[in-house]
């Protein structure tokens, strides 16, 4: 395949679209899994601890 | 789980941190800026495009210097309307020697983009010195210390010079009569026939009114006066200029 | 103590300067270079009459607590540089209204407008970041600055690059890019100061005593980190000659035109945005007295936002030479972004649930509060401006401009006025502020200036765009150009009533936070106390 603007473009809007839209569900899995809450809501507290 | 041991090292280590979001702010200025300068309907060349004259540079740098692109755009956008009103859409090869670019934000001033030779000579520097004179409704400032200002440049190859270093064609000759060019265009009384052989369709002549100097306003006007007028529409063909 | 070091190093600095004057290769650098040698001679001066020259009588300095003197100088130039800017833009809101007031060659409207820009971006914006960054930053980790004075070289070095930048603009020295002006040696002055900066940042964090890394600071590090990448690509350039100020930049056309654009929307989308996000997600929860919304959401928040923001530059390059590929990449990225930003927004908002009732009672509150619903509203306008049939109505009109203050008064202002006042009487270690009723009168006139402004821009530049292109049956274009102007008028003059509402707020801020400093405190009756009997919810 040619390298050129369009084969680049439709690489792009198919499966770099795909990959971005995976990373992106990833991340948000990662952070709202259950095991994350508890360091999140003590971090959540850090600008109370000391003045 | 080690998965999640990892995801603890991102949030708590800020080495990391620094390296994975300069990583996310890398990605869209390479994928998007890149391309610009292989793709080639933005490296082509048209017909007519040659580098600024040494007095058009002078004027351009005194354009930029003033602001004047905080007021005024030279970008034509390919409407009916902005194209009845100011002339043929702008192509990208119309600013490949602009360092700067010029091409502005905001119009509170008309687009300048292919002023030159709409006006005359007088127009212009009348319209500098006091520019409610012939446009009543206009809020633009007086630029009258222009035309009591010699245009005093230390080092005109030198211009030449950093231009070509970032790109622009500046030939040997160009560099070398640099100020023998500077001076003559705007005098009457000289020889053009050099301007004119290196700079096609340079204007030339007094500009300001006052051939006995050289002054700040002779530059500006010799520089909107050739805006936009290298490339002749008549027969240029917009083929594969998909834009 | 490294204090003689520091000295003599601004006397060597002076020295330079005096040097560029005598060799400059044009008229401009050399005043540039008078202007430095001034500076800094005096400052010389300044530093050899505090020196202690016996070792006895150099008092060791405190290192045991948090580094605030550098963050009590910042906030008080945040101030004056607020007002400075301010001020400039009422002056050239006035010169568009009427150019009789341009005085040439210094104060012509062109040399005024970057002048203005950099002051509120830059002077005001920058010091705030700075400031908030350095308190910040401390508390959550619960260390002292590092590097010992190299915070005083950031704050003092930060303001040579603003007074540079300034008395440049008037002489004429500028690169012709906007927001980016300033001439290559100022460039590369910032780029020293800003490296320290970072230094000075990361390394706190490193000696922190707090394990995780509190969320404020991640915006604060991407700000810091993006504006260098931003700054150097950006200002790329060829200089004509080393001891002269004029540079040719790097690019040419469309791909100087990206380059720009890509800074200057990151510019906003990383000063104005990501550093003052940094700025609500510790000042909102401190005056609310309760956590953030949701911090799970704060860091999608961070990560969609700094992904997103940065291709969404083309959306100021819709319908030129730019490539259609890359306009049209730069709408579909600023349309995603209002979903990060209203996430954001959200978060911000919503720290206030349960809590909502002390919006009656707490200015400072309500002005955090309102620069969040700020936030909102710009990050909605801008997506929709970015939809390439919208721009081709609102570019180059006033629309933007308008679009612009709304983000920039409503949302930084605002949030910078909040910060100030919660932070006023903890670093000088006051009570409370000399007046809330006076703060209260700061919400009012700045809300009233921003609505004034960006109503009227709002009108004006549709209003604008319209007259362009308008047709009558004939096919002809109705309106000259100059007609359109003539139509402005009306709308800049009430443009600047609305800035100048904007800085009478900002006077009356000064005026209490001054009283505050000085420790005075103003017997008022309580905010919210003043019902009416009949009114007052029973108990």
């Amino acid at each position: 395949m040619e390298l050129d603007y369009h084969s680049m473009r439709a690489f792009a809007d198919s499966w770099g679209l795909v990959y971005m839209f995976a990373i992106f569900l990833a991340v948000v899995v990662w952070i709202m899994r259950p095991g994350a809450r508890k360091s999140s809501e003590d971090a959540a507290r850090i600008p109370f601890k000391e003045d | 789980m080690g998965l999640i041991d990892k995801h603890q090292i991102l949030e708590k280590n800020v080495s990391l941190l620094f390296v994975a979001s300069f990583a996310v702010v890398t990605v869209g200025g390479i994928v998007e800026i890149a391309p610009l300068f292989y793709l080639e309907n933005t490296i082509e060349k048209v017909e007519g495009m040659r580098p600024y004259s040494p007095l058009e540079l002078a004027g351009r740098n005194i354009y930029v210097r003033e602001g004047c692109y905080l007021c005024h755009s030279q970008m034509i956008r390919p409407f009916r309307d902005e194209v009845e009103r100011y002339g043929h859409y702008s192509l990208a090869a119309e600013s490949m020697f602009d360092h700067p670019f010029q091409w502005g934000s905001k119009r509170t001033g008309p687009d300048l983009a292919r002023v030159g030779g709409r006006y005359s000579n007088e127009w212009h520097v009348e319209h500098l010195i006091h520019p409610q004179s012939v446009v009543p409704e206009s809020v633009m400032p007086s630029y009258e210390f222009l035309a009591n200002t010699e245009l005093k440049i230390e080092n005109v190859s030198g211009h030449l010079i950093a231009n070509r270093r970032v790109g622009v064609p500046y030939s040997d000759e160009m560099v070398e009569n640099a100020e023998a060019d500077l001076m003559a265009q705007a005098d009457p009384d000289a020889d053009w026939s050099g301007v004119e052989e290196r700079y096609p369709k340079a204007v030339l002549g007094d500009f300001d009114g006052d051939p006995t100097t050289l002054t700040e306003m002779d530059a500006l006007v010799a520089y909107l006066q050739m805006l936009g007028t290298l490339v002749d529409f008549s027969v240029y063909e917009p083929e594969e200029n998909f834009r | 103590m490294n204090n003689s070091l520091a000295t003599a190093l601004v006397g060597l600095g002076a020295f330079l300067a005096l040097l560029g004057a005598a060799f400059a290769q044009d008229a401009a650098f050399q005043t540039h270079a008078w202007v430095v040698f001034f500076v800094l001679a005096i400052a010389t001066i300044v530093m050899l009459r505090n020196m202690k020259f016996s070792a006895a009588a150099a008092a060791p300095v405190d290192t045991s607590g948090y580094m605030d003197g550098v963050i009590r100088y910042g906030t008080v130039i945040t101030l004056f540089w607020g007002i400075v800017g301010f001020l400039v833009g009422v002056v050239v809101a006035s010169q568009l209204a009427w150019p009789e007031l341009n005085i040439e060659p210094w104060f012509n409207f062109g040399r005024m407008r970057p002048l203005h820009t950099s002051a509120v971006i830059f002077a005001f914006g920058g010091n705030a970041l700075i400031a908030t960054s350095f308190y910040v930053v401390q508390r959550t980790t619960r260390a002292r600055l590092f590097g010992g004075g190299l915070a005083w070289f950031v704050f003092w070095g930060y303001q040579l690059f603003i007074v540079m930048a300034a008395t440049g603009y008037l002489l004429g020295i500028t690169e012709g890019r906007e927001y980016a002006e300033p001439e290559w040696y100022v460039d590369l002055w910032l780029t020293v100061v800003w490296v320290a900066y970072l230094i000075v940042f990361m390394g706190t964090i490193f000696k922190r005593k707090e394990p995780h890394i509190y969320v404020a600071n991640w915006f604060y590090l991407a700000f810091i980190v993006t504006i260098a990448m931003l700054h150097i690509v950006n200002n790329l350039s060829m200089p004509v000659s080393l001891l002269g100020a004029k540079s040719y930049s790097a690019f040419s056309g469309v791909q100087d035109a990206l380059t720009q654009w890509w800074y200057g929307h990151n510019a906003v989308g990383f000063f104005l945005t990501a550093g003052f996000l940094g700025m609500m997600y510790y000042f909102v929860p401190k005056q609310a007295g309760r956590p953030v919304y949701s911090y799970r959401l704060s860091i999608i928040h961070f990560w969609a936002l700094i992904f997103l923001y940065i291709w969404a530059g083309p959306h100021h390059l819709h319908y030129t030479a730019l490539p259609d590929w890359a306009q049209t990449l730069g709408m579909v990225f600023s349309i995603m972004l209002w979903m990060p930003s209203w996430g954001g927004m959200i978060n911000g908002l919503m720290t206030l649930s349960g809590a909502w009732d002390k919006l009656r009672t707490d200015p400072i509150l309500r002005m955090l509060v309102i620069s969040v619903a700020f936030y909102g509203m710009s990050t909605f306008e801008g997506p929709m401006m970015s939809i390439k049939a919208v721009n081709s109505l609102s570019h180059y009109t006033d629309w933007t401009i308008g679009h612009v203050h709304s983000g920039a008064l409503g949302w930084v202002g605002m949030i910078s006025f909040g910060a100030i006042y919660y932070l006023t009487p903890k670093l000088w270690n006051r009570q409370r502020l000399y007046s809330l009723r006076l703060v209260n009168w700061h919400f009012w006139l700045a809300t009233l200036g921003i609505v004034v402004y960006a109503a009227v821009m709002w009108v004006s530049g549709i209003m604008q765009g319209l007259m362009w292109r308008e047709y009558d049956d004939q096919g002809y274009l109705v309106y000259s150009f100059a007609e359109s102007i003539a139509a402005m008028h009306p709308y800049y003059v009430l443009r600047m009533v609305g800035g100048l509402l904007y800085l009478t707020g900002a006077l009356v801020m000064a005026f209490n936070i001054y009283k505050t400093i000085r420790g005075d405190v103003r017997s008022e009756v309580p905010m919210g106390a003043e019902q009416p009997e009949a009114l007052a919810p029973a108990e």
